[in-house]
């Protein structure tokens, strides 16, 4: 009975990050932006998806990271959430992950203070370790100053 | 089972829409008791409801409609005469009827609440009054049934007694004694022969609408459907999002050049025009919807403070979004019951001043220039400014020396204050400290503004201004910084735009406040770039734009890169993430497909300090904002003269701030003077008149440049300090050459430049010139 879970991943800096396909409405190139000053400062900007207007947040300025060389353009992992969409900008998309429960392991005490309280856990992969993102923690912009 | 619940909605959703039209029809019927066609009306309402609920089980909503539908049925037939108690015995009938109703939509059943009391009263009446013989006995008899209904119903019946004998020449008796004499007239005739008249009147009224009330049921059957406002809502929604791509297909039109692409483009951006207007029409509701209530509320309010007045509603089709009407629906009947209970006085009184003893309260609703106007007026006693600001002042929301300083407008406008209520007793119908306030930001919510204008002794009139619709505005295209910003028309005043040297002429600098003279008044100026927290980096010595807006009753300009076209745009609310940001109001889509956001004005406002913050926030900030909104409580320039001294002037005083270099400096006569703007500007050098030492030679010199009567002098001090807003209290009068006193400010003791003194001893060409033009002109 081995609990399988699909993850969308995606790379970030070093970060090998995944967010539970059932949270995931979708996964497009970069949009165009429209800034919005006085924002928080993980609040990148505003994109028109279809005629909808969704925030974008970073998820680099989020994990406080080193922000992305200027001719690396993000990715759009946009996340249902109860208020709506939310775009969560990354480095590069992976694939989609079907991961066995009993690869879990919760965040390790010596990681890095602002990476464990937005990781969920950890899925011991082969090769690699895969974070499951706290999808709410990183919406969280009021969280970072 | 699921089938019956269905057939008691639709029986719910009719009857309310009845009971609504009910209310009205009972107040025409009271001033028209001869109008059959409306008693005929009334009594099919109440006994179609009585036919459906004896048809659904609820026995005791039966039991009043039953007694109710034979009281009319009695005054159908011409048994008899409408009066005031019957009136009111009805209105307290379809009450009940709506309790019930409320009741079978909560619970299922039609309550356990007891209208006995009720029945009886409708059963005594339909017998007190039958025939014309007792026509002059109804007044006593019936005047016992209502009071027996107190219990069950509202308050405005249980006065109807008292009033009734007390005040005769109010309108029910007027009613009645017109009742009694169409009674002599008409079925007098026909008492000898009993069954006629009753076919002679009924059957032949009936017949005369019966024909054409089937013809206009069936069409209304035919043409009209109901249609869940969801789903309005969502063809709305939808339509938004046409308009968008249809700007985005116009905007491509024009860089691709292929002539059908073009028709194509403009017949699809006709039509989509015509689809969103038709659409946004299906969310039309006229205003009538909400103002039926209004001649039964008025009438209430009005029998409860003893009072006569009369209603007047004016323009009921215009027509508003239902959300709007929602929206308007709690403010509108607070300004009604105000208006009665506050603005109308009693006969006795209208009689003594020499007015007609009825009072008229006028609604009127029109369109203009895109929004809604809405005009509530009373010919009553007029708002008492006096007491306004007495009371003001009581309740501690102003000073005495703010209020001092009002105009009778400002002092009108206190009434939209937090916690101000000027009743002087507290009623039941209104005056408990909530009111106008909550009007106001109730009004302010839907994009909307409020003014009053009152004249003493003649009433007063409120007037309200709310956009059409909510969900598509149009809205002015800005540039800044690179981004587009939208602004929504109806903050829009209008748009300035300064080219070449005008910019340095016309914009003055107020210690980095800059100003602008619009029509003698003075703009404040916000560059949106730093409203925003954007950095500036527009070259702005070629031109300049600015976009006059209107925030509260303050206007101020906006100073913008670019300005575009208006457009219609569809508000989008934004995410989570932004709610806290005062400066938007939302964001649109724009014809390139690009995110704008929408600038909320009045938010923008606060931000660079043209109004002060949030108005929930006290009565304490409530008076700063009256202060500050009528820019009058004492604003000062603080300054530094000679080493350590600090110094204020009021900022009134001061016409500009200079600096000027030292290489600037020229002598004339026995004085240093400066050419400034085409002048020989005098100056002179304030610490050295006052004998302070000063501390170092300063490059470049700071001035204040003070105006009078056209003449101008510079008053060359150590440094500007900063503007501050004061209330100004001299805490030492001084009896120093120079100084008017000292006050604290920012808690630091600082000398009050006594200007004039100055002026009159040091330069003395200065005055005498301008007091002999004074004493000239």
């Amino acid at each position: 009975m081995t609990d399988r879970e699909q993850f969308c991943t995606f790379q970030l800096g070093a970060l090998f990050l995944g967010v539970r396909v059932h949270d995931v409405q979708e996964v497009i190139r970069y949009q165009d932006l429209t800034r919005v000053p006085l924002a928080p400062a993980t609040v990148m900007g505003l994109i028109n998806l279809r005629g909808q207007i969704v925030t974008a947040i970073d998820l680099r300025k989020r994990f406080r990271i080193e922000e992305r060389a200027p001719d690396r353009l993000p990715m759009n992992v946009v996340v249902r959430t109860i208020d709506g969409p939310v775009s969560l900008l990354v480095d590069e998309i992976g694939d989609v992950l079907e991961v066995s429960g009993d690869l879990w392991e919760a965040p390790l005490e010596t990681m890095n203070a602002s990476t464990r309280e937005l990781v969920r856990g950890i899925y011991k992969l082969e090769g690699k370790l895969l974070l499951e993102l706290d999808v709410e923690r990183a919406l969280d912009t009021a969280a970072v100053v | 089972m699921s089938e019956m619940d269905e057939a008691i909605r639709e029986f719910l959703v009719e009857s309310y829409e009845n009971l609504d039209r009910l209310d009205t029809e009972m107040v025409v019927l009271e001033e028209r008791p001869e109008d059959k066609e409306t008693l005929a009306s009334i009594f099919r309402t109440i006994h179609t409801i009585k036919g459906t609920c004896g048809f659904l089980g609820y026995s005791k909503l039966e039991s009043v409609a039953h007694v109710g539908e034979s009281l009319l049925s009695r005054l159908r037939d011409g048994k008899l005469r409408i009066d005031d108690p019957i009136t009111s015995a009805l209105l307290a009938m379809f009450d009940a009827v709506r309790r019930m109703l409320a009741e079978i939509e909560a619970s299922g059943s039609d309550g356990a609440g007891d209208y006995s009391e009720l029945v009886r009263t409708l059963t005594a009446l339909q017998e007190s009054g039958s025939p014309p013989t007792k026509a002059a006995a109804p007044p006593p008899a019936v005047a016992a049934a209502p009071v027996v209904s107190a219990p069950v119903v509202s308050a405005p019946v249980v006065s109807a007694p008292v009033r009734a004998p007390a005040t005769p020449a109010q309108t029910g008796f007027q009613v009645f004694a017109k009742a009694t004499a169409q009674k002599a007239e008409a079925p007098a005739p026909a008492r000898g022969e009993d069954a006629r008249p009753k076919e002679r009147e009924f059957p032949a009224a009936d017949a005369v609408h019966t024909p054409s009330e089937t013809k206009s049921n069936s069409g209304v059957a035919d043409t009209n459907i109901r249609v869940d406002v969801g789903l309005l809502d969502r063809l709305m929604n939808l339509v938004g999002e046409l308009v968008l791509a249809r700007n985005q297909v116009l905007q491509f039109s024009n860089v691709v050049d292929d002539s059908a692409f073009a028709a194509t483009t403009q017949r699809l951006n006709l039509v989509t025009t015509e689809l969103q207007e038709n659409v946004m029409k299906t969310r039309m509701q006229p205003i009538g919807n909400v103002w039926g209530k209004f001649p039964r509320i008025v009438r209430d309010v009005a029998k409860s403070c003893g009072k006569d007045v009369q209603l007047e509603l004016e323009g009921k089709d215009t027509e508003l979004d239902k959300t709007i009407i929602e929206a308007i629906k709690d403010p509108l009947t607070h300004i009604v019951r105000n208006s009665v209970d506050h603005g109308i006085e009693t006969p006795e009184v209208r009689r003594a001043a020499g007015k007609s003893p009825q009072g008229l309260l006028r609604m009127r609703a029109y369109h203009e220039g895109g929004q809604v106007n809405i005009e509530i007026s009373d010919d009553g006693a007029g708002i008492h400014t006096d007491r306004v600001k007495a009371k003001a002042i009581e309740k501690n929301l102003i000073t005495a020396e703010q209020a001092a300083r009002m105009s009778e407008r400002e002092l009108l406008n206190l009434i939209f204050l937090p916690g101000f209520s000027t009743a002087a007793k507290v009623t039941n119908v209104s005056g408990r400290g909530v009111g106008m306030d909550v009007v106001k930001t109730n009004i302010e919510k839907i994009g909307g503004a409020v003014d009053v204008s009152s004249e003493r002794g003649k009433g007063t009139t409120l007037k309200i201004k709310i956009p059409l619709t909510l969900a598509i505005i149009p809205a002015l295209v800005v540039n800044c910084s690179k981004d587009q910003y939208a602004i929504p028309q109806v903050s829009l005043l209008e748009l300035v735009r300064l080219e070449g040297d005008e910019i340095l002429r016309e914009i003055e600098d107020l210690h980095g406040a800059p100003v602008y003279r619009l029509r003698g008044r003075l703009l404040p100026l916000v560059h949106l770039d730093k409203a925003l927290g954007l950095a500036d980096s527009t070259d702005r010595s070629q031109a300049i734009n600015i976009v006059v807006l209107q925030a509260d009753e303050r206007q101020f300009g906006l100073i913008v890169d670019d300005i575009n076209d208006t457009e219609e745009i569809v508000v989008k609310p934004l995410g989570k993430q932004l709610k806290g940001i005062d400066a938007f109001a939302g964001a649109t889509i724009m014809g390139d497909g690009r995110v704008a956001l929408i600038l909320d004005v009045l938010g923008i406002a606060q931000r660079a300090s043209v109004v002060s913050s949030t108005r929930e926030s006290g009565t304490r900030d409530a008076a700063t904002r009256v202060a500050q909104s009528t820019g009058e409580r004492s604003t000062l320039l603080l300054f530094r003269a000679g080493a350590d001294r600090r110094m204020a002037i009021p900022l009134s005083d001061v016409a500009r701030l200079e600096e000027f270099q030292r290489s600037q400096l020229e002598f004339a006569g026995d004085g240093r003077v400066v050419q400034y703007r085409g002048e020989i500007l005098p100056l002179l050098e304030l610490s050295e008149l006052l004998g302070w030492p000063t501390s170092e030679v300063r490059d470049p010199l700071h001035v204040v440049v003070y105006t009078r009567d056209g003449k101008s002098i510079g008053l060359v001090v150590e440094q500007i300090l900063d503007i501050v807003e004061e209330d100004l209290v001299l805490q030492k009068r001084s009896r120093r050459e120079g100084t008017l006193g000292s006050a604290v400010i920012q808690e630091r003791v600082t000398d009050l430049l006594d200007v004039e003194g100055v002026l009159r001893r040091h330069a003395q060409g200065f005055f005498d010139e301008a007091d002999l033009e004074t004493a000239r002109s």
